[in-house]
């Protein structure tokens, strides 16, 4: 069992005549929280769809060894892949229920599937409450919560995040951000996307920088809250 | 106040077939956004098929549970396949194309049918088995219970109630309504998205195909063009209870069906196919969205 888990080479995006990813190489290794951050526009939601199936790549992208350029999105859950989309992506006509069962979509050990729904109801009591509710219904923190759990119900090896901090008040993006160690602390491997990059570079064990479509720069999370240039550019002081 | 009771009754058996009909528009609408104008025409071909079906197993005089049975097992299979090979062949191959490709496409599927309808099946009207014993059930002078509208809602019934069932209740039901909200994040959830939605086609064309059977029972005159007006009111019934909403299209189906009946009741008969038109023009300029249609809640 390698180390590396996510392994990603020279990958490139376009959207038409759009060149959105321009070659970029990353790793994550198992356990680890790495960040991926950037401004509007850099290419971090891209990145992630090519991960997950939603967007044609070239390069090469493997995951746990398995090169993923020929298997469709539902097989990559198999594999071990999990998301939280950006926007949340809940369903918002389903209950919240219905929507961690939707998570569990690609497995079939029910026994499993009710445990770890009664772990998700434990671990996030106001989803409890709230579990014959509408998705569409309930607060951005909630259904940031209903994503992040969502994602989790399919077991994954690899959790990635985007932009799980979009949007809420700051009280909640602490909390979110609490949420997402407490799953690390457990063992679960994460790739998080953000914009807030104070929040991600203290969250993460390494990061990389994304502009517009490259990698301008990586390290370990501490190091680029400490670096010039991240703090001019991304922290604002 | 008999006659009136009565003509609930017509047109409640009438609606539920309008509404057999427009769950499929709506469902796949609700999938693809698109609308199927091919579905009509997979609606007459199970007629069609019924209609051969009963000739070769020699029980187009046969009247009874056991051919309706049968008629309504066959005219499913038929529809269920040509919806799934309408779905692989013309219009999966344009999932990524503009919308308006895919509609011109769904159009010439619907007159390739007709034509083909034309030159297989004959141009000229055929007569329908007998699907059950004419009779009346209980007769209060002016209020008749005919069988074949009792058979007509008992049918339509179970098969909505199925229908609900398999939207609300099952894991490929779940799957249905995840992919119609939201498809990349249903596939990212791990749903083959294409087989969900060919799934979609399939259910949606057996409730055609029992729709042809119900018509085929009342109104015994099947020809290939059969599906073009019928399909129109269908469609419009799913407009007015709000495309892509499942209870909209029952609930549109059993106002078309009992107003039309209304309105040749007590206005004229010459009015009866205008009506579908009428309607569509008052949803459109009054409430485009449909009786439930739903406005998106959505968070950022
Ligand atoms: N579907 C699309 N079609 C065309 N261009 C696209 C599409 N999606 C993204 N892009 C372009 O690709 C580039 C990268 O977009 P992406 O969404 O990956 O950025 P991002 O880093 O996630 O930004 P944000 O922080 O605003 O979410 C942008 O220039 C964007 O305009
Ligand atoms: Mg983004």
């Amino acid at each position: 069992m390698s180390d590396v888990l996510l392994q990603v080479r020279d990958l490139h995006v376009s959207y038409g005549s759009i060149h959105a990813i321009k070659g970029i190489s990353f790793d994550v290794r198992r356990n680890e929280i790495v960040s991926l951050i950037g401004a509007n526009g850099a290419g971090k939601t891209t990145t992630l769809r090519a991960i997950s199936g939603l967007a044609g790549f070239k390069g090469s992208i493997r995951l746990d060894n398995h090169d993923l350029s020929q298997i469709p999105p539902d097989k990559r859950v198999k594999l071990g892949l999990a998301q939280s989309p950006e926007g949340r992506g809940v369903f918002p006509q389903m209950s919240v229920l219905e929507n961690l069962e939707m998570g569990a979509y690609s497995r079939s050990d029910r026994d499993g599937i009710e445990k770890d729904l009664r772990r998700c109801y434990e671990m996030f009591p106001r989803l409890k409450e709230r579990r014959s509710q509408m998705a569409g219904t309930l607060s951005g923190g909630e259904q940031q919560m209903l994503a992040i759990s969502r994602a989790l119900m399919s077991r994954p090896k690899l959790l990635l995040l985007d932009e799980p901090s979009l949007g809420l008040a700051p009280l909640i993006v602490a909390q979110i951000f609490e949420i997402i160690k407490q799953v690390h602390s457990e063992g679960m491997t994460i790739l998080l996307v953000e914009q807030n990059a104070r929040m991600a570079l203290k969250a993460a064990d390494r990061a990389y920088v994304l502009e517009t479509g490259k990698i301008v720069l990586d390290g370990r999370g501490q190091d680029l809250l400490d670096n010039d240039e991240v703090r001019r550019s991304y922290l604002g002081i | 106040m008999q006659d009136f009771l009565q003509h609930v009754i017509n047109g409640l058996s009438l609606g539920s077939i309008y509404a057999l009909i427009a769950l499929g528009y709506t469902m796949v609408y609700g999938i693809l956004q698109m609308i199927n104008f091919a579905h009509s025409d997979v609606y007459m071909v199970g007629a069609f098929a019924s209609y051969y079906a009963a000739k070769w197993l020699g029980i187009e005089n046969q009247p009874g549970l056991m051919t309706l049975a049968t008629l309504l097992v066959v005219s499913m299979l038929v529809c269920s396949l040509l919806g799934l090979t309408i779905e692989r062949l013309a219009y999966r191959p344009l999932r990524k194309a503009p919308k308006l490709n895919i509609l011109i496409t769904a159009i010439g599927v619907s007159l390739f049918l007709e034509y083909t309808g034309q030159i297989v099946f004959g141009a000229d009207p055929k007569v329908f088995p007998e699907v059950v014993n004419d009779m009346v059930l209980a007769d209060f002078g002016r209020l008749q219970l005919k069988s074949s509208d009792i058979t007509v809602l008992i049918v339509s019934l179970i098969s909505m109630v199925a229908l609900q069932f398999l939207i609300h209740r099952t894991k490929v039901g779940r799957a249905m309504r995840a992919v119609s909200q939201n498809a990349a994040v249903a596939a990212m959830l791990g749903v083959n998205t294409d087989r969900i939605i060919a799934f979609t086609f399939v259910v949606g064309s057996s409730l055609a195909g029992v729709g042809s059977v119900l018509v085929g029972m009342k109104y015994p005159k099947i020809e290939p063009l059969m599906g073009m007006m019928i399909g129109l009111k269908a469609f419009v019934a799913a407009v007015l209870g709000g495309i892509g909403n499942i209870t909209g299209a029952v609930l549109g189906g059993l106002i078309m069906g009992l107003s039309e009946e209304m309105v040749v009741a007590y206005l004229s008969s010459t009015y009866r196919d205008a009506l579908a038109f009428g309607l569509l023009i008052l949803i459109l300029l009054f409430r485009p969205a449909g009786l439930l249609g739903r406005y998106q809640m959505e968070k950022v």
